[in-house]
């Protein structure tokens, strides 16, 4: 396996992106991180990005982004409907053949023109889910309700995960909602909004994007003081229908990190932190479990998703945001992840280091 | 292959003889509540004032309509605008027969155009009429046609169609996209 | 690491019509997916991933259908990835694909591309209004036939090159079974007294739209050692793209088209693709788009595009370069599979199983797609021989 790191990122989000367009706000962040490492759109190798239509109510419309990265001379890239953690997931497999040693990732989301509550029920079996159109907290609350009923979780428990990601989020700039001081017995005090799911409990929907530059070997070495090397990254899905499988569990989670570590050579209770793109409270409860991550790994010091959850996007801050903190030199071994589809269907595990 | 015949499916005792279901039609209705972003705002202003707003590229000064903020050959965003006049050429036009989905009244045959504004350095999409879909050619000088005063609104609908003025046809290889390359030589010539 | 060899195994298609309104769009997946391991000699356990492309969520109304059709794709437990590059998607798909054999990830992967036209609204997407601006367009013919007439003005072809394309196309689709339109008493003169859609493309100048699925399965180089049937080796790969609205723009012969034909060739080793590659898949939605991209691609010099098909140069009986022998994305176009159906295609030419369109003798093929405004494209080359 080739060694790939990431060299720069670049993020921002906010409640609603109102005076800018998708293009304008990926802009800066494109050349933000371009210019972290000093590079021009010439000299990389390969360029990768996320997004959604429906997001966008327009179908075609990563066309328009295009022109946020300056496509000429024309450039080798490619797209996926996906979270951008899957874009960085195809750019790392393109390094790996060992033609090119840079590649620039991005996605955004701004979900703020449209309902994504209602926009989320479009991901469901066409033929037999969407047409009841159940909004995504109320699936999300099935699971919850699952969970707790299962005495996995505790109420509380998943108050406790709302309260500590709000203070995660103090002095994140990303983050769109956060507290010092929000308690347990506040969040237990608010009124469900999908029982059992509180406010609290769902993520804080935002706009925004994030952009990260990838690349390999002594290129990343000459680009970055400190580079966040890849040492494991892999992806599964579980099956679709909500009733086929048990959603106490995430298989596909627990897999992928057990193949993403295995290559890393590292275990899981090695960890120094790990953001985990979890949309609920009952989710991130369900991930822990599933990852088995120990008590010393610090999960999503950003705030996670329950402090900006910009859909499409992420899973890629998820990464972006383990990665800055090895290249600062806080953490040695962090563990990324991202999500999508209904209940935890999909997920993907990273897993860097600093040396 | 291994694994149970493809395609056999057993139906409970209850269902037998029952008409299988052929297909669902299910509607979907989405809102989105669109904002414009500040320089569309502009634009679209400037409109309403029969101005058209373009774009100018801090790079090496090619204006573009409609302005979108950025320079898309480089990814560098563009804060300055200029007005550009109602006139210039069709780069490139289409004859359609057919209707266009969801929009009233416009009679079939129409020719679309792409635009090349004076001054501007791409060409966007209007209509043009005044003449047999015939005689439109590459190159045709054209004017914009503005509704009436009272009925203008904050909107490219503004502009109804294009009309050819009359004037000589700027020559093909100087048409269109063309045109960018041969103002910057004529530039360099002189 | 070096790049990985990376061969075709088997490749599965459904016939292409404008309504399968037997299977639901699992169904027609999963049709196409069982022929390709089945001409693999595979089972689903032996896949290590899946690559789905499709064009946008908005035709058939569903978001991110990977989500729902994994279970009908045996991706239960494993990676899969959905590829989105608007109409060259069934070919970047396939390059996707490649790549994670190439880089050494998997061994097996599974690839395929889709469309459900008629559980679609097409038009209805295509026509979805840009916020704060007029609509104008109506469909991509709209958008293509200006650049048609550019090139047609600047070349100075005849008028009725494009009719030839079609009627070619049309009569090489009547030797491939899964082709859409099998139109049997076609004549030169219907096609060319068809009605005009955009001037100057007629209706019988025109792709259909048709329900789809294309699927390969691609392996390593000891996967293909192992195979039973012929393999074909993946000899090149090239993915462009650039903006679609610049000052200067060429849009009829985009460097992006060029640039990427020059990429896939250097990989391949070939340094006269007319000569050297024996039959080409290339997406031409629109008949004129033939000569355009034989010149694009560097199989014509610039203006001389025209001449090949007036010479009978691309066709599958006589020419020296037979082109969409399938019958092309005029003859079938499930817009999702439409750019896979080319690689797929390619690939049964220089396994020699391309039935009664097969090219004899063929052993280097060159499939290509292209989407958005003329503006992504993607390539390959594949060989009969061993890279």
């Amino acid at each position: 396996m080739r060694e790939v790191a990431v060299v720069a990122t670049a993020i921002h989000q906010v409640p609603a992106l109102t005076d800018t367009t998708e293009v304008q706000l990926m802009v800066p962040l494109i050349n933000a991180a371009r210019d972290a490492v000093g590079l021009t759109q010439a000299e990389i190798g390969f360029t990768c990005s996320g997004s959604s239509d429906f997001l966008a109510g327009q179908a075609f419309s990563f066309v328009q982004t295009l022109d946020a990265v300056g496509a000429f001379p024309p450039i080798s890239e490619s797209h996926v409907e996906m979270d951008g953690a899957f874009a960085l997931y195809e750019a790392w497999v393109k390094l790996q053949a060992g033609e090119i040693d840079t590649a620039l990732v991005f996605s955004y989301g701004k979900s703020s023109p449209g309902s994504l509550r209602d926009v989320l029920a479009l991901q469901l079996d066409p033929y037999f889910l969407a047409p009841l159109w159940p909004p995504a907290d109320a699936v999300a609350a099935i699971q919850a309700r699952l969970l707790l009923e299962a005495g996995k979780v505790s109420g509380e428990d998943l108050a406790e995960i709302a309260v500590r990601s709000q203070r995660n989020a103090v002095g994140n700039p990303n983050a769109v909602r956060f507290s010092p001081d929000m308690a347990v017995a506040d969040v237990m005090a608010e009124v469900p909004v999908a029982d059992p799911l509180r406010p609290s409990d769902l993520a804080a929907e935002s706009d925004g994007g994030c952009a990260i530059v990838l690349a390999a070997g002594d290129r990343a070495r000459q680009l970055c003081g400190r580079p966040a090397w890849i040492r494991g990254i892999d992806h599964r899905i579980d099956a679709h229908g909500l009733g086929t499988r048990d959603l106490t569990r995430a298989p596909s989670a627990e897999l992928a990190a057990s193949v993403a570590c295995a290559t890393a050579d590292l275990a899981i209770e090695s960890l120094d932190i790990a953001e985990l793109h979890s949309p609920t409270t009952s989710q991130e409860a369900i991930l822990v479990r599933e990852l088995g991550l120990g008590a010393a790994t610090e999960v999503n010091p950003s705030g996670g998703a329950l402090a900006a959850n910009t859909l499409m996007a992420a899973g890629l801050v998820r990464i972006a945001e383990a990665a800055r903190r090895i290249i600062d030199d806080r953490a040695d071994r962090a563990l990324a992840h991202a999500t999508s589809g209904p209940c935890l269907q999909q997920n993907l595990v990273c897993v860097m280091t600093g040396g | 292959m291994s694994g149970a015949s493809e395609g056999e499916v057993r139906l409970p005792e209850s269902l037998s003889g029952v008409e299988p279901v052929q297909s669902v039609r299910t509607p979907i209705r989405l809102e989105y509540d669109y904002r414009p972003s500040t320089s569309a705002e502009s634009y679209l202003r400037a409109y309403g004032e029969k101005r058209i707003i373009g774009h100018r590229s801090p790079v090496d000064g090619a204006v573009f309509i409609p302005p979108r903020g950025v320079d898309p050959r480089h990814g560098v965003a563009i804060s300055e605008e200029v007005d550009l006049p109602d006139t210039g050429h069709v780069g490139n036009f289409c004859v359609t027969h057919l209707p266009i989905p969801g929009r009233k009244g416009l009679e079939v045959p129409y020719v679309s155009a792409w635009i090349h504004l004076d001054g501007a350095a791409v060409g966007f999409l209007g209509l043009v009429r005044g003449c047999p879909s015939e005689e439109v050619r590459i190159g045709m000088q054209v004017r914009a046609v503005w509704k009436p005063d009272g009925e203008l609104g904050t909107t490219a609908e503004n502009i109804l169609h294009w009309e050819p003025t009359g004037e000589p046809d700027v020559p093909f290889e100087r048409a269109g996209n063309r045109s960018f390359h041969a103002d910057r030589e004529e530039e360099t010539d002189a | 690491m070096a790049k990985q060899r990376t061969a075709v195994l088997g490749v599965g298609q459904t016939k292409y019509q404008s309504t399968r309104g037997d299977v639901s769009m699992a169904g027609l997946v999963r049709e196409a997916a069982l022929r390709a391991l089945v001409d693999a000699g595979l089972e689903w356990s032996d896949m290590d991933a899946v690559v789905i492309g499709k064009a946008p969520d908005f035709f058939e109304g569903v978001m991110m259908p990977e989500l729902y059709l994994a279970d009908a794709l045996g991706c239960v437990g494993k990676p899969i990835l959905r590829v989105h590059t608007a109409g060259s998607v069934g070919g970047s798909t396939a390059l996707v694909a490649a790549s994670l054999v190439q880089g050494g990830i998997h061994r097996r992967v599974l690839t395929i591309g889709f469309e459900k036209q008629s559980e679609s609204n097409a038009t209805w997407a295509l026509s979805l209004p840009q916020p704060f601006s007029v609509s104008i367009n109506a469909g991509a013919g709209g958008y293509f036939s200006p650049i048609i007439r550019h090139y047609m003005a600047r070349s100075g072809a005849p008028d009725l090159i494009g009719c030839m394309v079609a009627f070619k196309d049309r009569q090489h689709a009547l030797r491939n079974p899964y082709a859409h339109l099998h139109q049997h008493d076609l004549t030169f003169d219907q096609v060319v007294e068809a009605p005009m859609l955009w001037d100057p493309i007629r209706y019988s100048e025109t792709c259909p739209s048709s329900d789809g699925a294309c699927a390969m399965v691609l392996g390593d180089e000891a996967a293909g050692d192992a195979a039973a049937g012929p393999v074909a080796w993946v000899h090149g790969t090239a993915m462009r793209s650039e903006a679609n609205n610049f000052p200067g723009r060429d849009e009829v012969d985009p460097q992006a088209s060029r640039d990427c034909a020059a990429d896939v060739f250097r990989q391949a080793g070939i340094s006269d693709p007319r000569s050297e590659i024996d039959v080409a898949e290339m997406y031409v939605p629109f008949s004129w788009y033939e000569p355009m991209w034989l010149e694009s691609i560097g199989f014509a010099e610039r203006d001389a595009g025209w001449r090949m098909v007036e010479e009978g140069a691309t066709h599958l009986d006589g020419g020296d370069l037979p082109v969409n022998c399938s019958g092309g994305v005029l003859s079938s176009n499930p817009i999702g599979a439409s750019g896979m159906i080319r690689f797929a295609e390619a690939a049964l030419q220089v396994r020699g199983m391309a039935g009664d369109h097969q090219v004899e003798g063929a052993r280097r093929a060159f499939g290509h797609a292209y989407g958005g405004g003329a503006q992504y494209f993607a390539m390959w080359v594949v060989g009969a021989d061993r890279p």
